[in-house]
């Protein structure tokens, strides 16, 4: 079996930025892969790439075992791409964009015409089939782009932020589709800067920052080397936020980390669970009145600085979409 | 741990009702030259006809444009000799609509590079020539439908052919040629301008090119250094080869000149335009 990416010393340059810099990477396929960064990563440079849609300056990338660039269309014959913007054709119907890329993957008028009828359903747009995309929706839109991405059948599924700039709603809806696609057999590589969003669906998740891997492994292994659970509590005012840190360092070794503007502050809870019941009695017994309190997941951000020392406002300039 | 593990099709417990496939391993054989084409062309047809701004910016622009010349400044024209001035203006009038509609090219295929359906495009085992050809396969066929138009209207306020059928024929193939060659150029221009804004501007450049040309007016009425530019460039060697292929005795006498003197300019500007803006296009959609 292939490995799902092998990329050996990758770098691509834009102008002066080093959006992929000497980036080596090898994932074992069959499972759903998450590149997760912020802003300037490199994270759609990498999936562009791996979409055969740009040339790496140095360095050599293998896709399920074809090298992008000297094999770029065996890997075209193998993937599906939705991009970061909804790919299609607004003035034509969404029956019309799936055929058209169904016909584009080389497949006849037969089947062309069923697999069109067959993904309309998968991404629930049968009633709006023959609207033109125009009328649709943003969600609409973007089930309509992944519909056009899973047309040809694909073994490899590339995401990039596939949910940027939806709503919860149709947030939670695509991540079904994307799950039962993964549990269907369809690689994935997806890229997202969001934390909960790579734990949610993928098995395996490649941190990358400027251009490099930070991290890989699966949610489970990052979590253990990113820290533990956090507690997090909001108050009404900041004479109460004062003692309720006061009270958290007190109870915990650990430097409560306080956000005054949100009269919020948080600190790691390696005990989980267990941190928290005495928390609240602290703060009961001091009297300390609390909007609320919760026990959370740390945050990309706060698993960026374990690995890093930094935040991810502090990394990079804006990623570049070309 | 003794996991049964007979039945591998286990559905996950959040899968909605409209399961989705099994995963067939694809491999797409993608769609042959002539057919990728096709449906490339077929797209952007189907955007421009079902886009009435686009139509009317287009085809009322031009055909506005020509019943001024026609009325407005048709009879203040009077260096037109033995031609009248609408057997001498609607065959430059057809000529230069090639540039007006070709404009749309070059805006159109910016905003293709811009939006994501041209990775999406790309992304597909097809190959980029088959990309590009259905881009100016649909630009040449809504350019034919400006030509036959603006044809039309010409007719209307009273331009007739004075040559036969067949030359008149050979008059609107030729435009048809210089169309399909404006299209190139247009493309390569608006691959270069990046951006559908940047592309709108070049109709800085179509406007000092059609109207500094034979397409309207007699260039001998101008001084003597615009001459020079008029006499020399692509629009007025075409304006004249259809001019005199289309009235024939009438354009000769006025232009002092047969056909072939213009026609070998006309076609040898038109392979030079092919010959720098194919390759640019090609090379440009490689590397962007």
């Amino acid at each position: 079996m292939h490995c799902l990416i092998e990329a050996e010393s990758l770098s691509k340059q834009f102008g002066k930025v080093k959006a992929l810099n000497e980036l080596s990477l090898t994932v074992p396929s069959g499972q759903v892969v998450a590149i997760l960064g912020p802003n300037g990563a490199g994270k759609t440079t990498l999936i562009r790439t791996v979409a055969t849609l740009l040339r790496p300056d140095a360095g050599s990338l293998r896709v399920l075992g074809h090298d992008v660039m000297h094999e770029s269309m065996a890997v075209r014959r193998f993937i599906g791409l939705a991009g970061q913007s909804a790919a299609i054709e607004v003035m034509m119907t969404g029956r019309e964009n799936l055929s058209m890329v169904a016909r584009l993957y080389g497949q006849g008028r037969q089947a062309a015409k069923a697999s069109t009828d067959r993904i309309l359903d998968v991404v629930g747009l049968t009633d709006a089939a023959d609207r033109r995309a125009k009328t649709y929706s943003g969600g609409m839109r973007r089930r309509l782009d992944l519909g056009a991405s899973l047309v040809g059948t694909p073994r490899l599924l590339l995401l990039d932020e596939p949910t940027t700039g939806l709503d919860p709603g149709s947030r939670i809806e695509l991540w079904d589709a994307i799950r039962e696609l993964g549990n269907a057999g369809t690689d994935i590589l997806l890229t997202t800067q969001y934390l909960d969003e790579a734990d949610r669906l993928a098995a395996y998740i490649v941190i990358i920052d400027d251009g490099t891997v930070l991290a890989q492994g699966t949610p489970g292994e990052l979590k253990t080397r990113a820290g533990s659970d956090m507690i997090e509590l909001h108050t009404r005012d900041l004479a109460s936020l004062d003692q309720a840190v006061q009270v958290l360092s007190q109870l915990h070794g650990d430097e409560p980390a306080i956000d005054r503007a949100t009269r919020r502050c948080s600190v790691a809870a390696p005990g989980g669970a267990q941190l928290l019941p005495s928390v609240v009695r602290a703060l009961d017994q001091a009297e300390i009145t609390v909007e609320d309190i919760t026990l959370r997941r740390p945050t990309l951000d706060e698993v960026f600085l374990a690995l890093t020392g930094h935040t991810t406002e502090t990394a990079m300039p804006k990623e570049r979409v070309a | 741990m003794t996991v049964q593990t007979t039945t591998p099709t286990t559905v996950s417990p959040t899968a909605p009702t409209n399961s989705l496939f099994p995963a067939m391993p694809a491999d797409n054989a993608g769609a042959s030259f002539l057919i990728a084409t096709y449906e490339v062309a077929a797209r952007t047809v189907k955007k421009f006809i079902r886009s009435p701004q686009l139509i009317i910016a287009g085809t009322a622009q031009g055909a506005l444009f020509l019943l001024i010349f026609r009325y407005v400044f048709g009879g203040a024209i009077a260096h037109t000799g033995s031609l009248s001035y609408v057997d001498f203006v609607i065959p430059g009038f057809v000529v230069t609509s090639v540039l007006f509609s070709g404009m749309g090219a070059a805006t159109g295929i910016a905003e293709d590079l811009q939006g994501g359906l041209f990775d999406r495009l790309r992304s597909l085992p097809i190959r980029l020539v088959s990309i590009i050809s259905g881009r100016v396969t649909a630009d040449s066929t809504l350019l034919t439908w400006s030509l036959a138009f603006t044809t039309f209207i010409g007719v209307l306020v009273g331009f007739r052919t004075h040559n036969g059928p067949w030359a008149a024929a050979a008059a609107f193939g030729l435009c048809m040629l210089y169309g399909f060659v404006f299209v190139w150029l247009f493309i390569g221009l608006g691959l270069l301008a990046g951006s559908p804004q940047a592309a709108q501007g070049l109709s800085f450049l179509v406007f000092p090119l059609t109207f500094v040309s034979s397409a309207y007016v007699p260039v001998s009425t101008m001084p003597g250094w615009m001459q020079v530019f008029a006499n020399h460039q692509p629009l007025t060697y075409m304006s004249n080869t259809v001019r005199l292929l289309a009235e024939g005795h009438g354009a000769e006498q006025l232009l002092g000149q047969s056909v072939g003197a213009y026609l070998l300019p006309s076609l040898a500007w038109s392979a030079g335009i092919v010959l720098v803006f194919v390759p640019l296009t090609v090379y440009r959609l490689r590397r962007s």
